[in-house]
């Protein structure tokens, strides 16, 4: 009964959220600020992770093929399927829940036990409109492209690791990013990205809107909103796996 | 003229105003005082609509608050300022973005009109040279008057303020309370105030609501106060011995 009292108020939100804003020139200005905060602001973490996590797939796959019956460019093949298919969506949404959906959270949440939203509200203003909508559509618009600039750091640092470690050529493994390459993967992968770029910008909103109490409570909200949307995140993977590959 | 009329509000069957009426003037400043739950904030967001009351209806120049729609209820709020307790700045904008947002939002001015805008309220609260600030590089005080500047920068007619005077020095509190006086005749507002603070009540109660366990327990002016009987009043307003005194001064005086 608990959670489906909070699953319906989510619903709920997400109404108020779909309206049309009051003033477009006023969005257009928080829909750049978002995409700077949600967005640029994780371009160096992401480029960071994914770069040496690719490294370390790379690494990891040349270590456990030591059979000489199989060929030394399936560690780029298995580098290049890991990482397009889950590494990048899943792994890295799990990252930006936990960047993006605390800041989200925390800001919403800050700005709730400071009156903030109710001033928002006494001036006759959506305040789930104007705070919330801007974040989903900065998300959805940006995350794809980080991803794939994700996808594109953990090919190279899989490429990278190989040259420094002399655990396999670099032929080989350009040879096996090459082979088999299905766009569909591509598709797939970007899909995943947009359902949980939704899902990091809505539930911490969520939890970060409805907060009630002092800074301690917030900072509890920020902690249940990271550990939903990565549970949420985790489940839905799953769902569109089965769904679109299955 | 804000009318009142049997508000009842209850939180989980437990209820907090128990058929609160009253009305509110343009031209006046109104005071409502009260011991700590008393339902003082809760009356406030009632009037401002942030919680809608179970019985009873708030008639703000003829229109019935409970009774408007959503595009008329967000007009009606567009004709209200208020002043919260902790200022309520939005702390990523400054401080003339924060006066001007409202004017973004609802007025279909050039650029340059609503910076002018903005420069005669923060001259008419007293500031200058503040514009490119953040609200965190403010004093209290200084965040308490472009609380106020946003809150009459549409030109509101009715200004709400939760304890504008917490967390001031006596100083800074009375320059706030003459502010928000001198504003109210100047524009002709409704101004309602929730204090704390018998100074305020003194000095700027033009009407005064004395709440006790979700009731109006006591009305009038800052010099009926003076001379009321009423226990409750007097128990709370003159708790201390210095307004005590004072009281028994001015009772003499008039004698």
């Amino acid at each position: 009964m608990y959670y489906l009292k909070h699953i319906g108020k989510y619903f709920i939100m997400l109404r108020q959220v779909f309206r049309k804003p009051q003033k477009w020139s006023v969005f257009r200005e928080m829909l750049f600020r978002e995409i700077d905060d949600l967005g640029l602001k994780s371009l160096g973490i992401i480029m960071f992770i994914s770069f040496f996590v690719g490294g370390v797939v790379a690494i990891q796959t040349a270590l456990n093929v030591d059979s000489p019956f199989i060929p030394k460019y399936l560690i780029g093949f298995a580098t290049k399927r890991g990482i397009i298919l889950e590494f990048a969506p899943t792994f890295m949404s799990i990252i930006l829940a936990g960047k993006v959906g605390s800041y989200i959270t925390s800001s919403m949440g800050t700005m709730r036990v400071t009156e903030q939203i109710d001033a928002l509200e006494v001036m006759g203003i959506n305040s789930l409109n104007y705070l919330v909508l801007p974040k989903i559509l900065a998300a959805l618009f940006f995350y794809p492209l980080l991803i794939l600039l994700s996808m594109f750091l953990g090919i190279v640092g899989g490429y990278f690791a190989g040259l420094l470690t002399d655990l396999f050529f670099s032929e080989d493994f350009i040879y096996g990013i090459q082979l088999d390459f299905d766009p569909y993967f591509i598709k797939y992968a970007l899909t995943k990205t947009v359902v949980f770029a939704f899902i990091i910008t809505t539930i911490p909103a969520y939890h970060g809107f409805y907060v009630k109490g002092g800074s301690l409570e917030v900072g509890r909200a920020s902690t249940r909103a990271v550990v939903w949307t990565s549970i949420v995140i985790i489940l839905l993977n799953y769902f569109l796996t089965q769904m679109l590959l299955g | 003229m804000i009318e009142v009329k049997n508000l009842y509000k209850e939180f989980n069957g437990v209820p907090v105003l128990k058929g609160i009426s009253t009305t509110f003037e343009k031209g006046k400043t109104n005071l409502i005082i009260g011991q700590s739950g008393s339902g003082k904030t809760v009356f406030l967001k009632c009037l401002l609509g942030l919680h809608i009351p179970e019985k009873g209806k708030i008639c703000f120049d003829g229109r019935i608050h409970t009774e408007l729609g959503i595009k008329q209820r967000r007009q009606l709020r567009q004709e209200m300022g208020m002043v919260f307790q902790g200022g309520a700045l939005f702390d990523s904008l400054t401080i003339e973005e924060n006066i001007m947002f409202p004017l973004k939002m609802f007025a279909n001015k050039p650029n340059s009109e609503m910076l002018d805008r903005v420069n005669v309220v923060l001259n008419r609260v007293n500031l200058e040279n503040v514009n490119k600030k953040f609200p965190a590089q403010l004093s209290g005080g200084m965040q308490k008057r472009v609380a106020i500047a946003r809150a009459i920068v549409m030109n509101p007619k009715y200004l709400f303020c939760d304890e504008p005077n917490s967390g001031l020095d006596p100083r800074t509190a009375t320059v706030i309370d003459n502010l928000i006086q001198e504003i109210t005749k100047e524009y002709q507002m409704i101004t309602i105030i929730n204090s704390h603070d018998m100074n305020s009540v003194m000095e700027i109660g033009e009407k005064i609501i004395f709440l006790k366990d979700g009731k109006n327990a006591w009305e009038g002016s800052n010099e009926e106060i003076f001379k009321t009987e009423n226990e409750a009043v007097v128990d709370f307003v003159y708790s201390s011995n210095l307004f005590k005194q004072v009281r028994e001064a001015y009772l003499n005086k008039t004698k």
